[in-house]
């Protein structure tokens, strides 16, 4: 009964999300353009795949997933976890290295089964005809956000200023702007705010109040932000990254085929013939 | 030739095939997490899983959901964004074109639970702060103006992203501008508000927006000649995150 409940608050929810969205895209269908939708039947069955899905997606994640993912992160962040039998001040940062880990942890696996950035990258993928490979991006997106959660609970831990993080960050984002090939420049810029959404949030959140509550001299409601900040700036470096390693990959490996292709024209591999 | 019934029922059990693999493909996404939960369970905290039942069925409709959810997405959301976006670039009203921009970013961001929900955070930092009156009323007028700031900045964002695709301008030296006026404003801007400001561009773009914004960014870089819609058809929610944090914290000035 409980999931009856659960499943009908989160399909009336997502009503009312996409409701004004529905409204904006009918006006300017109707209004506007005046034209009709090509396979509107299709259409129409998709937006109600997208309500339900979204529906059971929230709720398989809050019955689930967020109970057991938000204990974790307060219990892990709880003296008693932390230091058994130790004075909290006593602590060093190094002594945090569970939350470290479970930070980085959840950074990347939440950021994989992240809908949007599936969304996003399927396109980029669909678009470049596999020039960018869906899964090597979102990969590399859910690296940048692993170390991006990690660095925020360093942060929390030791207190120090967030902007000093931001500013160190931006600066490295200009300068890889500068090396990073032209095409992933857009996208990478876009994978900052494609990633914070449904599944990251909630359990990141619990984290950082969790750690803000434990170390002392934090306020959690000053010290528990900042987190999503960070998750949205670091996606934005190891993009730029990927891209790059992959531009040297493939001049590398062109220099090894132009000097490889000699040696094969004198003995011919079986089955190149036709 | 066959009769009809069994090429629908070839049909029908293709389909179920093609959304099998999908859903296989979705568990895959799935699982890190379920191997992270389940390590620092068993491993660090050591201790076993309650409500265990209750954990594996919920984790089925994740599966099932997100399926869904992505199989509507190629049906549904990007088809209509990209559809929308050539028409109205088609039709040649530059007017319309923005309208439909500026509605978009502010249509999907004014209802945002999150956004919501960083709004009564930030009521809340302000009120305990001192810089506005503690009272219910006061704290929930100051939400409100915070959401309509961010909805407001996210539209013009959408509108500056689309004014940029049309005239081809880079989009890094946009950011990179964006990005100094930022730190900028950090220094003048009060202390309380700085944290809530960076974390309000992240939580804007949610899962329907991206989509539907991505869209209409490709389905722009489309129709427009001149444009690689693979290049430039990217950048609206780069936009719509960095905006945010400009608007929140000239409102921390402000108010």
């Amino acid at each position: 009964m409980e999931w009856v409940t659960a499943l009908y608050e989160a399909f009336l929810g997502t009503l009312l999300d996409v409701f004004p969205i529905a409204a904006i895209l009918a006006f300017f269908q109707l209004v506007v353009l005046r034209q009709s939708i090509p396979q509107l039947s299709r259409v129409l069955l998709g937006f109600v795949y997208v309500i339900l899905g979204l529906a059971l997606f929230l709720v398989g994640l809050e019955e689930a997933l967020f109970p057991i993912g938000e204990l974790m992160a307060t219990q892990l962040t709880d003296p008693a976890f932390i230091a058994p039998g130790r004075d909290i001040e006593s602590l060093d940062w190094t002594d945090y290295y569970w939350v470290y880990l479970f930070a980085a942890a959840i950074g990347f696996s939440t950021t994989i089964a992240e809908p949007s950035l599936i969304a996003v990258a399927n396109k980029a993928s669909t678009l470049t005809g596999g020039g960018i490979d869906g899964r090597g991006l979102r990969i590399a997106v859910a690296i940048g956000v692993a170390l991006s959660i990690a660095v925020g609970a360093f942060r929390i831990v030791t207190g120090t200023p967030l902007y000093l993080y931001m500013i160190v960050g931006y600066a490295l984002v200009v300068l890889q702007t500068i090396y990073a090939p032209r095409m992933i420049i857009p996208l990478a810029y876009d994978s900052g705010g494609v990633t914070t959404s449904t599944v990251t949030v909630p359990l990141v959140t619990a984290l950082g109040l969790g750690l803000a509550s434990t170390v002392p001299g934090r306020d959690p409601v000053l010290d528990g932000f900042g987190l999503i900040a960070l998750a949205s700036l670091f996606p934005m470096l190891s993009v730029m990254s990927y891209a790059q390693v992959g531009a040297w990959m493939a001049t590398r490996r062109k220099k090894r085929e132009a000097t490889s292709s000699i040696s094969e024209t004198e003995t011919p591999q079986p089955g190149s013939q036709q | 030739m066959l009769a009809d019934q069994p090429v629908s029922l070839l049909f029908m059990s293709n389909r179920l095939l093609a959304f099998g693999s999908l859903l296989l493909g979705t568990a895959r996404d799935v699982l890190p997490i379920v191997l992270v939960v389940a390590f620092f369970q068993l491993a660090v905290l050591q201790q076993p899983f309650p409500n265990l039942g209750q954990t594996l069925t919920g984790l089925v409709i994740v599966v099932i959901g997100l399926t869904l959810f992505l199989q509507g997405l190629e049906m549904a959301l990007f088809p209509i964004g990209e559809f929308l976006a050539g028409a109205l670039a088609r039709k040649g009203s530059l007017v319309w074109l923005l309208l439909f921009s500026f509605g978009l970013g502010f249509g999907t961001t004014v209802a945002e639970p999150s956004l919501i929900a960083v709004g009564d955070e930030a009521a809340r930092v302000m009120a305990e702060g001192g810089f506005i009156g503690s009272d219910p009323e006061a704290m929930n007028t100051y939400a409100l103006a915070l959401r309509y700031t961010v909805a407001v900045s996210v539209g013009l964002a959408i509108v500056t992203g689309v004014f940029r695709i049309l005239k081809g301008w880079p989009l890094h030296w946009i950011m990179i501008g964006g990005y100094v006026v930022v730190q900028a404003l950090t220094v003048v801007a009060p202390e309380e508000i700085i944290g809530i400001a960076y974390d309000s561009g992240g939580v804007t773009t949610s899962t329907v927006t991206v989509p539907l914004v991505t869209a209409l960014g490709v389905g722009l870089a489309t129709v427009i000649k001149g444009r690689n819609p693979a290049i430039d058809g990217f950048g609206l929610i780069a936009f719509a995150s960095l905006s945010p944090m400009i608007f929140v914290l000239i409102f921390g000035m402000v108010f």
